[in-house]
């Protein structure tokens, strides 16, 4: 008799967390970063159903979470490392030299790209990289082939010895699918860490030996018939013309050929494995077919290893360079390749961007901003990852780059106008807790060292805001919830080296702003130097938070004037403006009654009072 | 049966719960579903999309002019989403009517019952009494039933049934 099978409603990423569990993975560690952050939480989930004893953790960084992660492997153990694509920029270094001296244990490698990008700094193909580090790469098209992915490669990792990358995209990490479970594995495997300083060490001596090899098991991997790519055969109609593609695009375009009475009519290929590409595959297209379209996200990978004379995709042309493939676009690009007659257009087409996202009512970083933004009209404010780039809003964001840049380019910006001589703007740099453990630290004690004065408001909520709150080293947390030692945040900044510390909630705006007048004072004093401002006061997403804090009645008074300051430069969402009365309102489903809007007011006429008092 | 269907809304209205009570019901009904979400720094009141194909697809993405019912939570979304529906596509708007469709005052409704967020059930529960989802009421119940917090299935269901018989 035969158990009923076990279907759930699974997204990619847990549907990934879940193959890791049923691949037997001793270790998994990630930083969190959209789109990939489910991955890990899901795994915390599914062994609370099925405990075994994998390690799990949110590391401080990606290259921390690599490192980790590899040298599990190199204990003979399976781990993985979930990331987001700018993620595996900072695991860059442990990434490049892990395909020359390999794995023992398999390890996988999850890193997730934005094609679009969606909620990303850049939209880089994570499958070229992979092409650069000479690691094989794996991209699912749907979440119940994720998960199956993720056993392949770890089969994978362990037959070469070699990191494998498992690239899912936006549109498969937050897609759900009905996805049939397996059972959890533990492979029961005891550490065994077998030295060999040759290759471990792997001096520069070494090298050439262990490059060779590692081409070697490329070789090989290019030959490996399961990852042939997969053709869904056509009748001919098309004649020498095919098609070939990878990850989303191969759903989209299955979807379209069937939508258009096309499916069977020409030749699909699937694309699992696009790094290294099948080396017979590569052959039989350049024999069989005159004409390829090749449709991949987000660069052109698969393309350029093809190199076929017929080829039509991003780099000929046909396909725009930049952005995600969306039905649309490929839709359009399979009525070019295959002369269909042109569409006729939709109804109706969009006119406008909808709504653009904005700090939360009640966000502690709307108030750090505003009295930021008040004390130095004037001021150059590098900023950084998370939700408080929304302080771009306000005003009171000029530069985000990349994680934990903003201190460093603050830096640089002091120095670049302390050496013309005359007055330097205030600089105020802005950095979220998780931002500032992941990359900040370092450059806090560079900012010290070279004297740069430069304000820095770490803008402590006690949490991963963004990617939906995960914990951070100074709540003493670990991912299953359980408790760990603290790292206080205040007594890494004096050891970094900074005389300027204060706290303070930025709710109270009258002492915040009279701290951020004292950090200037110091930064332009004789002796100078970083000031540090610790801005304090946790997410309002947690719901206890809100509940634990003082809540006021807000009300807009007669005496409104109707001139949108609350509006437009608060940006309060709890603020709406009434076209009948030409004067602010408050939308009370919204508003938390924090109070901070009260001093916004030019004509006060934001009423505040304690709930209760008349 | 196949059927595409769009979510749209600003962050924070729901937009995440009722596509997962759409797909939900149609794994409970034994069919095949596919979503599409929007997770990130959208979700901080910015307009938001989650697309749900049900039946044999192979990507939740749906091309401009296919969907088949469209659930809008906020009526500023239609100028962004309206593309994605067919000509003659089921359009279910929470606000005011205006061109080509009609709309509900879920909103309103739902602050009437204590409960902002309930605009999204009592908008499915309207669109589900004119028979625009693939699926009946009791198996958007169940669905409602086994992905509320416990604490909160009851006034769930209460606002579907509001959306029901409005």
């Amino acid at each position: 008799m035969s158990e009923k099978p076990d279907i759930r409603l699974l997204m990619g990423n847990e549907a990934i967390g879940r193959g890791l569990i049923e691949a037997g993975c001793d270790l998994a560690s990630a930083y969190p970063g959209t789109p990939s952050t489910e991955v890990l939480s899901s795994v915390v989930r599914f062994l609370q159903e099925s405990p075994t004893r994998m390690h799990v953790e949110w590391s401080v960084n990606e290259k921390i979470a690599y490192e980790v992660a590899l040298a599990a492997s190199y204990a003979g153990k399976r781990s993985a490392v979930v990331m987001k694509q700018v993620g595996l920029n900072v695991a860059a270094d442990p990434f490049m030299r892990s395909a020359y001296l390999g794995v023992k244990g398999g390890m996988v490698v999850i890193v997730a790209d934005d094609p679009g990008p969606h909620s990303s700094q850049n939209e880089q193909d994570t499958r070229l990289f992979a092409h650069l580090a000479k690691v094989p790469v794996l991209d699912p098209a749907g979440p119940a082939e994720a998960r199956g992915m993720v056993i392949e490669a770890f089969e994978l990792s362990e037959k070469y010895e070699l990191p494998v990358i498992l690239r899912p995209t936006t549109r498969i990490c937050h897609s759900r699918q009905n996805v049939s479970l397996g059972s959890a594995l533990d492979l029961k495997r005891q550490s065994r860490f077998e030295k060999n300083p040759a290759r471990w060490v792997a001096t520069p001596a070494f090298l050439p030996a262990l490059h060779a090899g590692l081409n070697d098991k490329l070789a090989l991997i290019s030959g490996e018939e399961k990852f042939r790519p997969l053709r869904l055969e056509g009748n001919g109609s098309f004649g020498r013309r095919c098609i070939v593609a990878s990850g989303i695009c191969h759903a989209n375009t299955h979807d379209l050929l069937d939508e258009m009475g096309l499916l069977g009519k020409i030749d699909l290929f699937q694309v699992r494995l696009p790094y290294p590409l099948h080396s017979r595959f590569i052959d039989q297209l350049r024999g069989d077919y005159d004409q390829v379209l090749i449709l991949e996200e987000t660069y052109s990978v698969i393309e350029l290893q093809l190199a076929h004379a017929g080829a039509a995709g991003r780099a000929s042309g046909l396909i725009p360079g930049h952005g995600e493939l969306t039905p649309d676009v490929i839709r359009e690009a399979l009525g070019g390749f295959l002369d269909l007659p042109r569409t006729v257009e939709p109804q109706f087409s969009p006119s406008g961007r909808g709504k653009r996202p904005s700090l939360c009512a009640g966000c502690p970083h709307r108030a750090a901003f505003y009295s930021i933004k008040k004390c130095f009209p004037r001021g150059i404010f590098p900023s950084d990852i998370g939700c408080y780039t929304l302080g771009l809003n306000l005003g009171a964001v000029d530069t985000v780059h990349c994680m934990g840049a903003c201190i460093s380019q603050g830096a640089g910006f002091y120095h670049a106008y302390a050496q013309d001589g005359g007055e330097v703007p205030t600089i105020v740099v802005t950095i979220g807790d998780s931002t500032f453990f992941h990359a900040g630290i370092p450059a806090l004690v560079n900012a010290v060292v070279q004297q740069a004065n430069i304000i820095v408001v770490i803008l402590d909520n006690a949490t991963t805001a963004m990617t939906g709150h995960q914990p951070v080293p100074h709540m003493g947390l670990k991912a299953d919830g359980s408790a760990t030692k603290k790292v206080p945040i205040p007594d890494l900044v004096r050891a970094c080296g900074v005389d300027f510390l204060r706290e303070c909630d930025p709710y109270d705006t009258r002492r915040f702003e009279t701290l951020l007048r004292e950090a200037d004072a110091h930064c332009r004093s004789e002796a100078g130097g970083v000031a540090v401002i610790i801005s304090k006061h946790p997410c309002l997403m947690d719901k206890q938070a809100k509940i634990d804090q003082e809540r006021f009645q807000i009300e807009i008074l007669e005496s409104c004037i109707g001139c949108r300051k609350c509006i437009d430069q608060f940006e309060c969402p709890a603020f709406a403006f009434d076209e009948a009365t030409r004067k602010a309102s408050i939308v009370a489903d919204l508003c938390t009654g924090c109070g901070v809007c009260e001093p916004v007011c030019p004509v006060k006429a934001i009423g505040k009072r304690k709930e209760g008092d008349k | 049966m196949k059927q595409q269907i769009i979510v749209s809304g600003l962050g924070g209205q729901g937009v995440l719960f009722l596509t997962r009570i759409i797909a939900e019901a149609a794994v409970s009904s034994g069919l095949e579903v596919l979503t599409s979400e929007t997770h990130g720094m959208a979700q901080r009141g910015g307009s938001v999309i989650s697309t749900i194909k049900v039946g044999a697809f192979r990507s939740p993405l749906i091309l401009r002019g296919s969907a088949d019912v469209g659930l809008f939570l906020h009526p500023l979304n239609l100028e962004v989403h309206r593309d994605l529906m067919k000509p003659d596509g089921r359009l279910y708007v929470n606000g005011e009517p205006g061109e080509g469709f009609a709309a509900i005052a879920a909103s309103a409704m739902a602050r009437e019952m204590g409960a902002p967020v309930l605009a999204n059930l009592i908008l499915l529960g309207h669109a589900l009494r004119r028979g625009g989802l693939f699926c009946g009421r009791p198996t958007i119940e169940t669905a409602i039933r086994s992905l509320s917090n416990p604490k909160f299935v009851a006034s769930n269901l209460a606002g579907l049934q509001q959306g029901f018989d409005a």
